[in-house]
C-alpha cells in the first residue's frame, strides 16, 4: 500500500478529518503563543508603570472608539530615524496594562507612543477641532464633538473593576473612587482633585480641554495622549540588563 | 406534528427575543438599546416565519429525494449569493470613500459616524466578511451539497446560518458606525456580535458535517477539505482572539483578557490566518470546486492537493508574528514567524500550480470565456501576493515596508486579485446554476467587467507600491548634515497623488463590480432556462 493511499483515511471521515485539521493548526500558535506568557524576559523590568488612571482610561477608550490606531501605530521600532524622531524604542512593559494593545499598523499619521508632554494641552486641542488650523497639510479628520460631550461617570468603576480582574494593579481605593477621580483629575484646585491627587501621586491634573465648567471627552482624550510613553523612567532603565 | 429542530429554533428564538428585549429595556447605552431591538425583532420575525412555513406546508418532511436525484436545498446559497453581491457593493463604496477621505480630507465632514478611523473597518469588515463571508457560506453550501450528493440536513438549520451571519454583519457595521468596537483589526465587533458570531459558526460547522455525514460519495472531495478547515480553524481563532469581559450585561464596552505584548501577538496570529484560513482556505476550496468545473478538467494533482492541503494549514498558522517585526515581540517570535512565512511560500505556489494547471489542454477556452479568464488571473494573482508576502515578512523589507501604504498594496493584490476575481468566477458560475439558467445575460458586459476591474487593481497596487516606498525611504532619509530630512507632514503632502490614483483604481474596480450586478440581474430576470439539469458531479472525483 502505498503512503498514498494511507490519506484515504481521512478521505473517508470527516470525523478523522476534523481531528487531522485541528491538531495541524493548533501546533503553531501554541508554540508561540504559551511562551509568552512565562518567560521572565517577555515584559522588561522598569519602574514608573502605573495604571491609567480613570480619566485616562476613559480617553484610552474614546481613542480606540474613534479608530485612532487605524493611522496612528504607539511602537517605536530601535532604528536610528524612528529614535530621533519619535524618542526611546518601546518597551513591552509600557503597554503591559492596554488591554486592548495599540501597537497599530500603518502609520498614515506619526507615531503617538511617547507624544506626551511633546505639545501644549491647547495644541491638542485645537489639532483635534481642526487639524488643519494648525498643521495645514494634514489629513487627519477633525473631532470637533469631543469638546461638546461631556463625559458620563456611569460605567468607570466597572471600567476600573474588570481591568483589575484581568490583573491590572487598580487599588481597591481607587476603584471605589473611580467616579470622583474621573472628574477630580480635570477639576483643579477643588477638594476632588487634592483627593485625587493623594490617590494617583504621579498623574497629572488639570483641566486639559481649558474649559473649567464641564469635563468632556477632550479632557479625556487629551489627558491620555498626554501620559502617552511618560511613565517610565529612562534616566534608570537598564537597556542592557533587558536586552532580549 | 412541529419537528424537535422547528420546535427547538422556535423556543431558543423566543428566548432571545426577550433576552434582547430586557436588555434594551435596561441599557443605557443606546447602541446596546439600538442593537438589543435589532436583535428582538428579527429573533420575533423568524418565529413568525417558522410557525408560517409550518402551516403552510403541514409539517410534511422534505423529500431527500426527488426522481433519484437529490433534492438540493439551494434557497440559502440564493440568499448567500445575492447578499454577496449587495455587500460588496457596499464594501467596495465604503473603500472608494475611505480612500478619497485620504486624499480630501475635508470629506470626513467632521462627524463622528463618518470619519475615517470608523469608516476603515467598515470597509475592511463588509468586503472581508460581509462580501467574502456570504460568498464561503454560499458556495461551500453549494458544493458539499453537489460532491455529496445529498442535500444539507435541516429545515431551518441552513436558514439560521446564512441569516443568522448577516445578522451578524449588521450588527457589526451598525456598531463601527456608532462607536462600538474592540479596536483588533478584522476582529471589532464588540462582545455580543462575537457571541452570536460563535453561535452562527457552531451551527455551521454541525451543518457542514452534517451534510458530509450524509455523502453518497465515499471520498470527501478536496474543496471540502479546505471549506472544513476554514471553518474549524476561524471558530479556534475566532474565539482565542476575542475573549473579552464586558462592562457590564447592558454596555457594549469589554475589555479583552490578553494585554499588551500577549494581547499583540494573539492578536496577529488572529489576524495573519484571518488572511490564511478566511481568504486563502475558503477561497482556495472555491478554486478547488469552479476552475475544474468550469474548465471541464479534472484538478491537475490529487497529490499535489494533499501535500498542498496540509502543509499550508500547518504553516500559515506560524506566519502571525511578522507583522511585529522591530517591535516590543521577543524577537525569537517575530523571527518564526517569518522563517515560516518564507516556508509557506511553497505551499502557496504548490497551490497556485495545481489551480493552474488544472487547464491543462483547456488553456484555449482562456480567450472564449472571461469568467474562466478571471479565474485564473485571479490564482495568478494568489501566486503574485504570496510571493511578496514572504518578501515583506523579511526583516529588512519590513523594516521598510511595515507601517507604509506598501502593506495596504499588497494586501489589495491579495483582496481584489484573488479573493475578488474568484469570488466573482464563483458568483458568475453560480447564478445561472441556481436560477437555472443556460448561461450569463452578457459574456461581453463580463469581459467589461475583467478589463476595468484589471485596470482598477493594477492602479491601485502600483500606486501604493511608489507611495509605500517612497514615504518609507522618506522617513529614513538623512540630510548631509545628518538630520532627518522630511518632517512627518512632508511625507504625507508627498502622498496625495498616488492616493488620488489609488482612488482611481478603486472606482474602476467599484464600476466593474457595478457592471456586474447588473449583468447577475438580467441574468436572472430575463435569462433563457435550461432544459434539463446538466452538471454531473462525477467529473468531480480525485484523479488518482
Amino acid at each position: 500500500m502505498s503512503a498514498w493511499k494511507k490519506h484515504e483515511v481521512f478521505e473517508k471521515n470527516s470525523f478523522v478529518l476534523l481531528i487531522g485539521i485541528l491538531v495541524v493548526v493548533a501546533i503553531g500558535g501554541l508554540v508561540e503563543i504559551a511562551p509568552l506568557f512565562y518567560l521572565k524576559s517577555t515584559i522588561e523590568k522598569t519602574e514608573g508603570m502605573r495604571p491609567y488612571t480613570p480619566l485616562e482610561l476613559t480617553g484610552r477608550n474614546i481613542f480606540i472608539r474613534e479608530g485612532c490606531y487605524t493611522c496612528h501605530s504607539q511602537m517605536i521600532r530601535p532604528m536610528r530615524d524612528e529614535l530621533e524622531r519619535y524618542g526611546h524604542y518601546s518597551l513591552a512593559a509600557e503597554s503591559m496594562y492596554d488591554h486592548p494593545f495599540q501597537w497599530g499598523s500603518k502609520r498614515t499619521g506619526p507615531d503617538l507612543a511617547r507624544v506626551g508632554g511633546k505639545y501644549s494641552d491647547d495644541w491638542h486641542v485645537e489639532h483635534l477641532k481642526d487639524p488643519r488650523s494648525l498643521v495645514p497639510a494634514s489629513i487627519m479628520p477633525g473631532y470637533p464633538f469631543l469638546a461638546e460631550n461631556r463625559l458620563s461617570s456611569r460605567d468607570i468603576q466597572a471600567d476600573l473593576s474588570v481591568n483589575a480582574f484581568l490583573g491590572t494593579p487598580y487599588t481597591q481605593e481607587q476603584i471605589d473612587n473611580a467616579a470622583a477621580d474621573l472628574m477630580g483629575q480635570a477639576r483643579p484646585d477643588t477638594d476632588a482633585a487634592y483627593e485625587f491627587e493623594e490617590r494617583w501621586p504621579t498623574a497629572k491634573v488639570r483641566s486639559f480641554d481649558g474649559n473649567l465648567k464641564d469635563v468632556t471627552e477632550m479632557d479625556a482624550l487629551v489627558a491620555y495622549l498626554q501620559v502617552l510613553g511618560t511613565m517610565v523612567d529612562f534616566s534608570i532603565y537598564d537597556d542592557k540588563a533587558n536586552a532580549r | 406534528m412541529v419537528s424537535l429542530e422547528e420546535g427547538g429554533f422556535a423556543i431558543f428564538l423566543v428566548l432571545l427575543a426577550f433576552a434582547c428585549l430586557i436588555v434594551a429595556g435596561k441599557t443605557f447605552d443606546q447602541v446596546m438599546a439600538f442593537h438589543a431591538g435589532i436583535g428582538a425583532l428579527i429573533a420575533a420575525v423568524s418565529v413568525f416565519w417558522i410557525f408560517k412555513n409550518y402551516f403552510d406546508d403541514g409539517g410534511e418532511p422534505i423529500p431527500q429525494e426527488i426522481g433519484g436525484k437529490p433534492n438540493y436545498n439551494m434557497g440559502p446559497v440564493k440568499f448567500g449569493s445575492v447578499a454577496a453581491m449587495v455587500w460588496g457593493l457596499a464594501g467596495f463604496t465604503v473603500g472608494l470613500v475611505i480612500a478619497l477621505q485620504l486624499a480630501f480630507p475635508a470629506l470626513n465632514f467632521d462627524l463622528p459616524w463618518t470619519n475615517f478611523g470608523r469608516m476603515r473597518p467598515l470597509h475592511t469588515s463588509a468586503v472581508i466578511f460581509a462580501f467574502g463571508g456570504n460568498v464561503l457560506l454560499a458556495t461551500s453550501m453549494y458544493v458539499v451539497q453537489r460532491t455529496s450528493r445529498a442535500r444539507m440536513p435541516g429545515k431551518i438549520l441552513p436558514w439560521f446560518v446564512i441569516v443568522g451571519y448577516n445578522v451578524f454583519i449588521v450588527i457589526a457595521g451598525t456598531g463601527y458606525l456608532l462607536g462600538a468596537t474592540q479596536s483588533k483589526e478584522y476582529a471589532e465587533p464588540e462582545w455580543y456580535a462575537d457571541l452570536w458570531l460563535t453561535v452562527v459558526w457552531v451551527a455551521y460547522l454541525l451543518l457542514f458535517l452534517g451534510t458530509l455525514w450524509k455523502r453518497k460519495e465515499p471520498h470527501i472531495y478536496v474543496a471540502n477539505w479546505f471549506y472544513l478547515a476554514f471553518i474549524v480553524t476561524i471558530a479556534m481563532l475566532h474565539i482565542v482572539n476575542n475573549l473579552t469581559i464586558p462592562v457590564s450585561a447592558y454596555s457594549t464596552k469589554s475589555y479583552i483578557v490578553w494585554s499588551g505584548v500577549q494581547d499583540a501577538m494573539v492578536q496577529w496570529w488572529y489576524g495573519h490566518n484571518a488572511v490564511g484560513f478566511f481568504l486563502t482556505a475558503g477561497f482556495l476550496a472555491i478554486m478547488y470546486y469552479f476552475i475544474p468545473k468550469r474548465a471541464d478538467r479534472p484538478v491537475y494533482s490529487y497529490r499535489l492537493s494533499i501535500v498542498h492541503f496540509w502543509a499550508l494549514i500547518f504553516i500559515y498558522i506560524w506566519a502571525g508574528p511578522h507583522h511585529l517585526h522591530y517591535t516590543a515581540l521577543p524577537q525569537w517570535a517575530s523571527t518564526l514567524g517569518a522563517t515560516f512565512s518564507i516556508i509557506l511560500w511553497m505551499p502557496s505556489w504548490g497551490g497556485m500550480i495545481n489551480g493552474l494547471m488544472t487547464l491543462s489542454g483547456a488553456w484555449d477556452k482562456l480567450r472564449t470565456d472571461p469568467v474562466l479568464r478571471m479565474m485564473v488571473v485571479s490564482v495568478a494573482f494568489y501566486g503574485m501576493s504570496t510571493f511578496e508576502g514572504p518578501l515583506m515578512s523579511l526583516r529588512s523589507v519590513n523594516s521598510l515596508s511595515h507601517y507604509t501604504d506598501w502593506t495596504i498594496g499588497h494586501v489589495h493584490s491579495g483582496a481584489l486579485g484573488w479573493v475578488g476575481y474568484i469570488s466573482f468566477g464563483a458568483l458568475y458560475c453560480l447564478i445561472p446554476w441556481l436560477w437555472n439558467r443556460k448561461g450569463l445575460y452578457s459574456l461581453k458586459l463580463v469581459n467589461w467587467h475583467f478589463w476595468l476591474s484589471t485596470l482598477g487593481i493594477v492602479l491601485y497596487i502600483t500606486s501604493m507600491w511608489v507611495s509605500g516606498i517612497m514615504q518609507g525611504l522618506m522617513w529614513r532619509a538623512y540630510d548631509q548634515l545628518g538630520f532627518l530630512e522630511y518632517s512627518f507632514v512632508e511625507t504625507v503632502e508627498a502622498m496625495h497623488p498616488f492616493y488620488i490614483i489609488r482612488a482611481l483604481g478603486g472606482a474602476l474596480f467599484l464600476l466593474g463590480a457595478v457592471i456586474m450586478a447588473y449583468n447577475l440581474w438580467m441574468t436572472v430576470r430575463h435569462g433563457e432556462a435550461e432544459e434539463a439539469e446538466a452538471t454531473p458531479a462525477g467529473s468531480l472525483a480525485p484523479a488518482e
